[in-house]
């Protein structure tokens, strides 16, 4: 059976998540700041009974913030025994990998060589398959 | 226990289906040599576990096996047919009594003996069972039906219980604002009833006996013990308090943490506690009970005590203290210097306690679930810890607040007080760039809460609101935010690393309505708002110090009141009970005196001529520990430490003198007058009995205002000026006992030192203040007396 990938926009990229790491994909309720919290951490928000910790993938990268409005689309994804939602541009669907994933084999560029594992075909496209839990680890987690 | 029973049952049941393959075996070949050793190994582990468990007959059954399979294994036996039949019974009769002791039945012990006989070689007599074998039954296990669930399945429970009650909250708003309907109403109340119990029941599921806690400590002492080659005696108590499963996890190694500390460095070796005079096998107490919502776990060792002249040192190396600050530590402040990061009290480290793990780590885990340490240490006589944590780690009291607009949440027990800025009962002032707080003549250092987040205050600086936060133990600090709102009782989670990484929170909950509250860590916060360990502490002694030589030792905390007279009185706050609004008919002029009713006691009334007219009366409660007195007065004016200069009155009455504030004279009330008038006819028993004579140093303030009432109040007679004959003389340090009479030599003295440092040597004098010593001196005194008359 095909892995199925998450394809959704971030930083202008239609990216790949793998979809066995993916929880659901939820509109979010409004989004609680947490203060001094590590830069990528956009807040709290609430899914039923559960806090979620909200991630900026923008800031994740480190291509500054994500734009305040409208950003209600998340993607929920457990990671170390914390439920975390993704904030992306936005999402688009599941489909079916072509192919098994790849090495990229070239510099990326800054922000995407951390949470890159490899490239992987798919609708005949070529997506980055994205680490999901290196986005939610942060930058500051690959300095240290 | 039955978990460890369960974990016994079920280890039984897995080996012996691991062995059944072995048996068959060594059926076949009763000369292999491995199949031997593997039933050996078997029934050697059963009767080890059970002499645990107190299961003689499993143990019994084992042990025979054991013996015959161990002469077999030396040589000294053939393992013929009829041996390996009998130990394949044994080994059945085991599995069947495990069997047996799972489902709770009791399963008959006569074959027991037969089976045991079997095993013994041919030629020899039949075994003779020791008569207690046949007598002892096993303890006959009701049947408990339980079976085992993940902790996950149940927390998956609990959040979907938290969910129905968040769905429940959410249908009730809308139900308000949609038309009424009385049966939708009566249905909504019935859903709501079940989701509270299931909601109680599912809480209930988490609660463990504390037990589980404490079973490892007995292995635990006995290891450490020998690995340093001392004699511990562990004595628990309370081990069926119920804890949250979760919490008994974060206790359980700060707990262990501790206790191995008390034996590392608090008992001593054996030949020293010898040579102190002390029972060879030091004494570790843990205990555990409930006291309201909390759960108080303490450890006491009867060992050498912490070293607080040691850990000032270490502190003072660690950058921690000048030296200034150091000379002002009282001796308990100078004990919770081990709960200061990087200061151990371990001379060197060692293998069982230095393992990099200090008390400071210690004390932030239990602050992280709500909890506070408390430390009490006397030298020689050992260290009292005592953790006091709230019952369930998932539902905390908390305060909700708010700065910049958003919400946080304070966990009550950190709360010490709530105040207004504009209330005047707060003064501000600034000091190079911090801000430090003048709350009743204490100086607490300031921290802004908007500030701290980096966000910017919504309200105006006098209509903020000041909280004292007590982290724990003492580091007093006021934390400025822009609104209190309310008390709740919070579900709190852990935080994810990312948001922890700020250092300002404990964890995340959930409000009502369902938005996620950030839950503050009062002594996080601390740390990051760069306030030093303990530095409100250390400066108040400073502070209190650079007013006068020796003030502190003189302060005394006076509640300042206005009584209905219109004249201003101090009276100190220890002996105020409480402060009671009561109506005017509640006051009557009843038998000989004016009295006061609440709610089934009468009080004596002091303070107010006659019974108000109408409306109400506000009256103090004055207690001296045994009884317990009104005092009628209009309001309170201020809470205040202050050393007064007393001139004393001329007459001994309702006030002991009269001092200086802010240049208005302010009178002193006499409690001790107070109780000995208004209270006296209730306590006429006492008068009869002849009251032991202590006679008191004369003309000093101290003794006349703090020690006289306290000695009076333990049923002394304070020697007049010209009376030479005393059952006990009390005396300064310092001073020469005034020698009396023929019979004064005899007198028993107790010296009072006004340090709070011990001289060390042959000073067996008790600080002033060292109410518990002092008492303990007195009733040493008077018992000895008692047995000298006797």
């Amino acid at each position: 059976m095909a892995d199925l990938l998450l394809i959704a926009n971030l930083a202008g990229r239609r990216i790949a998540f793998p979809a066995s790491e993916v929880e659901a994909v939820v509109e979010l309720e409004g989004v609680t700041p947490a203060p001094r919290a590590a830069g990528h951490v956009a807040g709290l928000s609430a899914l039923r009974s559960r806090v979620l910790t909200v991630i900026d993938g923008l800031a994740s990268l480190g291509f500054g913030r994500s734009e305040g409005a409208g950003l209600t689309e998340a993607i929920v994804i457990p990671s170390g025994g914390h439920t975390y939602a993704l904030l992306v541009d936005d999402v688009e669907d599941v489909i079916e990998a072509a192919g098994p994933v790849s090495p990229v084999g070239a510099p990326l560029g800054p922000g995407w060589d951390r949470v890159a594992l490899g490239m992987v075909e798919a609708d005949s496209a070529l997506f980055l398959l994205v680490d999901p839990h290196a986005l939610i680890a942060g930058p500051a987690a690959s300095a240290a | 226990m039955d978990e460890l029973l369960n974990d016994f049952i079920a280890e039984t049941r897995d080996m012996l289906q691991a062995l059944s393959g072995a048996i068959v075996a060594w059926e076949a070949a009763p000369h292999d040599r491995s199949r031997l050793d593997e039933i050996f190994r078997f029934v050697h582990t059963v009767k080890g576990n059970c002499g645990f468990f107190d299961l003689p007959r499993l143990e019994q059954l084992s042990h025979a096996a054991e013996g015959a399979l161990a002469e077999v294994r030396s040589g000294g036996r053939a393992a013929d047919t009829r041996l390996v039949n009998a130990v394949l019974a044994v080994i059945d009769r085991i599995g069947e009594l495990v069997q047996a002791l799972e489902s709770g039945e009791s399963l008959a012990s006569e074959d027991d003996e037969h089976l045991i006989a079997a095993l013994a070689p041919e030629d020899s007599a039949p075994a003779v069972l020791p008569e207690a074998a046949a007598a002892i039954e096993p303890e006959t296990r009701k049947a408990v039906r339980s079976i085992r669930l993940s902790v996950d399945l149940l927390d998956r429970m609990m959040n979907g219980v938290s969910d129905a009650v968040l769905a429940r909250n959410e249908l009730a708003r809308r139900l308000r604002d949609a038309p009424r309907d009385v049966a939708v109403e009566a249905a909504f109340e019935r859903v709501s009833a079940c989701i509270a119990e299931i909601r109680d029941g599912i809480t209930r599921t988490r609660m463990q006996r504390i037990d589980s806690l404490f079973a490892g400590l007995p292995r635990l002492v006995r290891d450490l013990s020998a690995e340093l080659g001392k004699q511990v005696r562990l004595q628990i108590d309370g081990g069926d308090v119920e804890l949250d499963r979760e919490m008994i996890e974060m206790i359980r190694d700060p707990l262990t943490h501790i206790v191995r500390n008390a034996i590392d460095h608090g008992i001593e070796p054996t030949e020293v506690r010898a040579a102190a005079g002390k029972p060879k096998a030091g004494l570790l107490r843990v205990s555990a009970r409930q006291a309201g919502n909390q759960i108080l776990i303490e450890a006491a060792d009867d060992g050498r005590g912490i070293d607080g002249e040691a850990l000032v040192r270490k502190a003072r190396a660690a950058g921690l203290l000048t030296a200034g600050q150091a000379e002002k530590l009282t001796p308990s402040q100078k004990t919770a210097l081990v709960f200061a990061a990087g200061v151990s009290t371990a001379g060197e480290v060692t293998a069982i306690s230095g393992r990099g793990v200090g008390m400071d780590v210690v004390r932030a885990n239990i602050e992280r679930i709500g909890g506070v340490v408390d430390i009490d240490s006397r030298a020689t006589q050992g260290v009292r810890l005592c953790i006091r944590v709230p019952l369930t780690l998932t539902i905390i009291p908390a305060l909700t607040v708010s700065a910049g607009g958003q919400v946080f949440a304070i966990p009550r027990s950190a709360i010490d007080e709530i105040l207004r800025v504009r209330g005047g009962a707060v003064r501000f002032d600034t000091v190079g760039d911090a801000e430090v707080a003048m709350v009743r003549e204490r100086r607490v250092p300031v921290v802004g809460l908007a500030p701290l987040l980096g966000v910017s205050a919504t309200a105006a600086r006098d209509d903020q609101k000041i909280i004292l936060l007590r982290p724990a133990g003492g580091d007093v600090y006021a934390l400025i935010v822009d609104a209190v709102h309310d008390h709740e009782e919070l579900v709190v989670k852990p935080a994810a690393p990312a948001v922890m990484a700020a250092g300002l929170y404990a964890g995340t909950t959930l409000a009502d309505d369902g938005r996620p509250i950030l839950l503050l860590d009062p002594s996080g916060m601390a740390k990051q708002a760069g306030l030093r360990f303990e530095d409100s502490d250390i400066d108040r002694a400073l502070l209190a110090g650079a007013d006068g030589a020796e003030a502190p030792r003189e302060e005394t905390t006076l509640l300042l009141l206005r009584t209905l007279a219109g004249g201003v009185r101090a009276v100190p706050v220890t002996v105020v009970e409480r402060i009671e609004d009561v109506a005017a008919d509640a006051v009557g002029f009843s038998a000989g005196k004016l009295r006061v009713a609440l709610g089934d006691r009468i009080l004596p009334l002091a303070g107010c001529e006659a019974a108000p007219a109408a409306g109400k009366l506000r009256i103090l409660r004055l207690t001296d520990g045994a009884s317990e007195i009104a005092y009628g007065f209009a309001e309170v004016i201020d809470i205040r430490a202050l050393a007064p200069d007393l001139q004393p009155a001329l007459a001994p009455g309702e006030v002991a003198g009269v001092f200086l504030l802010d240049g208005a004279q302010v009178e002193l009330l006499d409690p001790y007058w107070l109780f000995a008038v208004h209270a006296g006819a209730g306590q006429a028993g006492q008068a009869g009995r002849v009251r032991p004579v202590c006679a008191l140093p004369a003309g000093d303030p101290w003794i006349d205002n703090m020690l006289k009432p306290l000695i009076e109040s333990l049923g002394y007679r304070i020697a007049g000026a010209s009376e030479d004959a005393a059952d006990v003389v009390i005396a300064l340090e310092g001073d020469e006992v005034a020698d009396g009479g023929a019979g004064a030599g005899a007198t028993p003295v107790v010296r009072i030192r006004a340090r709070p440092e011990h001289g060390g040597g042959k000073d067996d004098s008790i600080y002033r203040y060292d109410r518990a010593a002092l008492i303990g001196a007195l009733s040493a005194l008077s018992a000895a007396k008692g047995k000298a008359h006797g």
